[in-house]
């Protein structure tokens, strides 16, 4: 593959985009035709990136990961099967479980539903590198404490989402908790105590449910 | 040890932990990525592999040609399910299987496999396939209806005709999909030493001895490792076909082979609750008490229903009359199965009682409308189980009944609501096949070992829970493996019966070890502050005892009750559950946070049967549907209700279980809170806003028979 420097995958989608609206911008803005013309000269230069594997730069949690990958390979498919990473879950590899959601930029995101190739250039967070120094996070340590997790196969997308939101906003009420939550699933239950361990870790007072052991007789 | 008759056992009258809230010891490495989950092991060399599966609901495969795949490079091997011809009963059966060196490899591979074959017909939803002239769904039988399983006691007819009170209904269940959030998977190495498997599984004793058997490798040469695994709700017993393909590519690519299966596989081949069509009578005399009961009712267990020997002659049955007594037992019912060509069923958590609840408690509620009593008071009546009885009081006190219960229907304005309640029985108990090993080290650290996998239940707490209360220690300064063929045995995660098999084994290992370790260093108490002092006096080498299950430290049948309390928007349809009050009783508590976990977890599972979950099948096609979580809906964060959970501690009973009992009777008090709010019957699952709309009248052109 000529194309050696990650960097320039990211420039995929200008490019493609200069391509396809190329003809019409020719056409309609004649004082511009040069540069365009030579803006498209330059991208058609490039070499196409794929359908081999072309190497990929990631910023996971802190250091950079180098892969080579194919540019079809998804964010998720990179992190869990071409690296070590395999703290974010596949539940169904299609947008719908939550599962494999990461952080980007502090921006929850289905890591099954992008490109590695367009996470470049991008700070990732996964499960894996929200604890500094064997430490939980508040939101882990709430999870832990209000018992947020069964299988525990759903719980890093739930942690990512939560801490996502706690992120953009310190105090939320349990109706952005939900909001935020509304792209996961769990199939175990554990809701209502996701829902308790979400404002245990922002501070927000939580009574919604009520649990008691009474003896027989 | 093990087989010296043990002097009898008690649990501890005054325990630290036990009865206590103890944070799941693995939640750490849960929370942090750093638990491997089977389908997180990355062996050394290992290679992705996939499985094509049936376009066809019925055929009959000529060929399977897989030259083409093998050249797709990364490619490492293919193999098929059956060399030659074969018949094909549903779709999405497997049908081959490639090894490469990634997910997109793979991917490309499954399309250079070329299949030839002749479609054939099918059926695929139970009225077609129960008509005389269906297509038949195994070619060794002449119907595809099983012979009817007819129970008669009593005096029948003449009860029906001593009864005050006549009520008659018919009711429909679907057909649920497990959907645990990891697939049914293994990793999978077969070498000339043996096999060493990595399974999704809630069994790794019946992985092993099924890979054994299916490989012909001796038992003692297979492995099956599991540390984590994402859920199984009952569909992961067996090794399975996946299983068994992982191995041959394994061996045919010399590469360990990880074969997860896709979302889309999971809706059509690795089980399913049975569906079921009730029809179903009850009467009662004139003092309220149940006289009578009929049921004739059929469903489908996939291709594993119906009267094939090859295909299994039973799956849909559930336990009829359900829970409540009928006087003089006058019982009639008529159970037939179905098959049709789709995926066969699995044991689902509580297998047949969510589905006989429904049922039955729904037309207990048509009989207390019919005689105008409440139906609270109607089953305290007709229920025989004492724990239950009290159980009546404390949540109908809890959750406002007496203040909530209106007249079906007689909530004002268009967002109407209502209350409903349904109750649950189940055996559970331990398995007396259950051993246990502890290690106890000279530096004082504590290794308990057993052969049982955490479904997500907690089980590796439980352990850690009762060796820290046999040695008075912390729960959190036991070390637990399990997950692992080579420990003693353990339980397959089923039936809500683990709880019950290990903590009567671990306790009684652990006891042993205390016993000896006193008897060994001649301290005579070694537990809590003087335990590093005895420890020390071992010596070099590690104290390692076994012991195992023991009666008289568990027992069987668990109850429970829930009352639900819903909102029914009567210009959408919609239907939102307000409050959920869970009254249940499973014996001696062992862990409380997870026990009340559980029941949060039953009842949201019964929420999704309740609500939104079904399998749909094409009649055109012979497809499912909505193979994927877009259109297979499951309960959410955001349908959460409010909660209020009380256990029945009986420490006298021993432990029981619990993951079972939890989920059968939600959809029904769900149900029942429908009927109360609108004021008429929505009389199947799931109550979708469209099934409402149809009950109220507001759906003038739809066919009220039209129930897939």
């Amino acid at each position: 593959m000529n194309n050696s420097d990650p960097g320039k995958a990211g420039s995929f989608s200008r490019r493609s985009f200069l391509k396809s609206i190329g003809t019409t911008a020719v056409a309609t803005a004649a004082a511009q035709t040069q540069s365009i013309a030579a803006e498209l000269e330059k991208a058609n230069a490039e070499t196409t990136i794929g359908p081999g594997a072309v190497p990929v730069t990631l910023q996971v949690n802190g250091e950079a990961l180098k892969l080579q990958l194919e540019p079809r390979v998804t964010l998720l498919d990179a992190l869990r099967n071409y690296s070590s990473l395999t703290g974010s879950k596949e539940g169904c590899d299609r947008g719908t479980c939550g599962a494999c959601t990461v952080m980007i930029d502090d921006t929850p995101v289905y890591s099954c539903m992008k490109l590695a190739i367009e996470a470049q250039g991008h700070a990732i967070t996964t499960v894996e590198g929200l604890a500094k120094d064997g430490k939980l996070t508040k939101v882990q340590q709430a999870f832990m404490e209000r018992d947020a997790l069964m299988c525990g196969y759903c719980t890093p997308g739930f942690v990512m989402s939560v801490s996502a939101l706690l992120k953009k906003n310190f105090r939320p009420t349990a109706d952005e908790v939900r909001h935020a939550c509304v792209g996961n699933i769990c199939r175990c239950g554990t809701y209502p105590r996701i829902m308790e361990a979400a404002l245990q870790a922002a501070g927000v007072a939580t009574a919604m449910n009520k649990t008691e052991v009474i003896t027989y007789g | 040890m093990a087989d010296t008759p043990a002097p009898e056992l008690h649990w501890p009258k005054d325990p630290k932990y036990i009865s206590q809230s103890t944070r799941r010891i693995d939640a750490v490495a849960k929370l942090t990525g750093k638990a491997r989950y089977s389908s997180d092991i990355q062996a050394e060399g290992w290679l992705y592999g996939m499985i094509l599966r049936s376009k066809w609901a019925a055929a009959r495969i000529t060929s399977i040609n897989c030259e083409k795949a093998l050249k797709v490079p990364g490619i490492k091997a293919a193999v098929t399910v059956k060399d030659g011809e074969r018949r094909i009963h549903y779709y999405g059966e497997e049908l081959a299987a490639v090894a490469g060196t990634s997910k997109t490899a793979c991917l490309d591979a499954l399309r250079a496999i070329e299949v030839k074959a002749d479609e054939l017909p099918f059926a695929v939803r139970e009225e077609d396939a129960m008509k005389p002239d269906a297509p038949k769904v195994w070619d060794d039988t002449d119907s595809n209806v099983s012979k009817p399983k007819v129970t008669e006691r009593g005096e029948v007819d003449k009860a029906f005709s001593e009864c005050s009170a006549v009520v008659e209904g018919f009711f429909v269940t679907p057909v649920q999909i497990h959907h645990p959030m990891e697939t049914h998977g293994n990793t999978v190495s077969w070498t000339d030493e043996g096999v060493t498997a990595y399974a999704s599984t809630q069994g790794i004793s019946s992985v092993r001895d099924g890979l054994a058997g299916a490989l012909k490798v001796p038992n003692s040469q297979v492995r099956v490792l599991t540390d984590y695994m994402g859920g199984g709700f009952g569909a992961k017993f067996g090794q399975g076909v996946e299983g068994t393909l992982a191995a041959r590519l394994s061996k045919e690519a010399k590469a360990p082979v990880r074969l997860m299966l896709t979302r889309f596989d999971q809706a059509l081949a690795v089980g399913n609750r049975p569906s079921s069509f009730q029809k179903i009578k009850l009467g009662a005399t004139a003092d309220g008490k149940l006289h009578a009961f009929q049921l004739e009712s059929y469903g489908t267990a996939g291709i594993g229903a119906g009267a094939s020997s090859a295909g299994g002659g039973g799956g849909a049955d559930f336990p009829a009359p359900y829970l409540y007594k009928i006087a003089n037992d006058n019982v009639r019912v008529t159970q037939t199965t179905v098959a049709v060509n789709a995926g066969s069923a699995r044991a689902f958590r509580a297998p047949g009682n969510p589905t006989a609840s429904f049922a039955m408690e729904s037309i207990l509620d048509e009989l207390a409308v019919k005689m105008g009593v409440d139906p609270l008071e109607l089953r305290i009546k007709n229920d025989p189980n004492k724990e239950r009885q009290q159980e009546y009081k404390v949540g109908a006190e809890r959750f406002g009944w007496k203040e909530k219960y209106k007249k079906p229907g007689s909530s004002p304005g268009v967002i109407k609501t209502g209350i409903g309640l349904a109750s649950a029985t189940w055996g559970g108990g331990g398995s007396k096949n259950t051993r246990g090993e502890v290690q106890i080290s000279p530096d004082g650290s504590v290794e308990v070992r057993m052969g049982v996998q955490d479904l997500g239940t907690g089980t590796r707490t439980v352990l850690a829970v009762i060796a820290a209360e046999v040695f008075g220690l912390k729960p959190e300064q036991i070390t637990v493996k399990i997950g692992d063929t080579h420990y003693p045995p353990g339980p397959g995660s089923g039936g809500s019966t683990t709880c019950a098999s290990i903590s009567p084994a671990i306790f009684d290992t652990c006891t042993n070890a205390l016993q000896q370790l006193q008897t060994q260093t001649g301290i005579a108490d070694a537990r809590g502050e003087n335990w590093l002092g005895a420890c020390k006096k071992l010596g070099v080498n590690p104290l390692t005892v076994q012991g195992k299950w023991q009666e008289g430290l568990s027992s069987r049948g668990a109850g429970g009750v829930q009352f639900a309390e819903v909102a029914v928007d009567t210009e959408t349809g919609l239907v939102t559950v307000k409050k959920m009050t869970c009254v249940h009783d499973c014996g001696l508590i062992i862990n409380k946070l997870t026990l009340e976990s559980q029941i949060y977890g039953g009842v949201i599972m019964g929420m999704g049967y309740a609500l939104y979950e079904q399998r749909v099948m094409d009649r055109q096609s012979g497809v499912v549907l909505n193979p994927n979580f877009e259109t297979y809906k499951l309960t959410g964060l955001s349908d959460m209700p409010e909660f209020d959970i009380v256990l029945l501690n009986m420490p006298e009973r021993g432990v029981i279980g619990i993951g079972e009992p939890a989920t059968i009777p939600t959809a029904s008090a769900i149900a029942n809170a429908v009927a109360n709010a609108i004021g008429v019957r929505v009389s199947s699952l799931p109550i979708t806003p469209d099934k409402v709309l149809q009950a109220l009248g507001k759906v003038p052109t739809a066919k009220p028979e039209s129930v897939s």
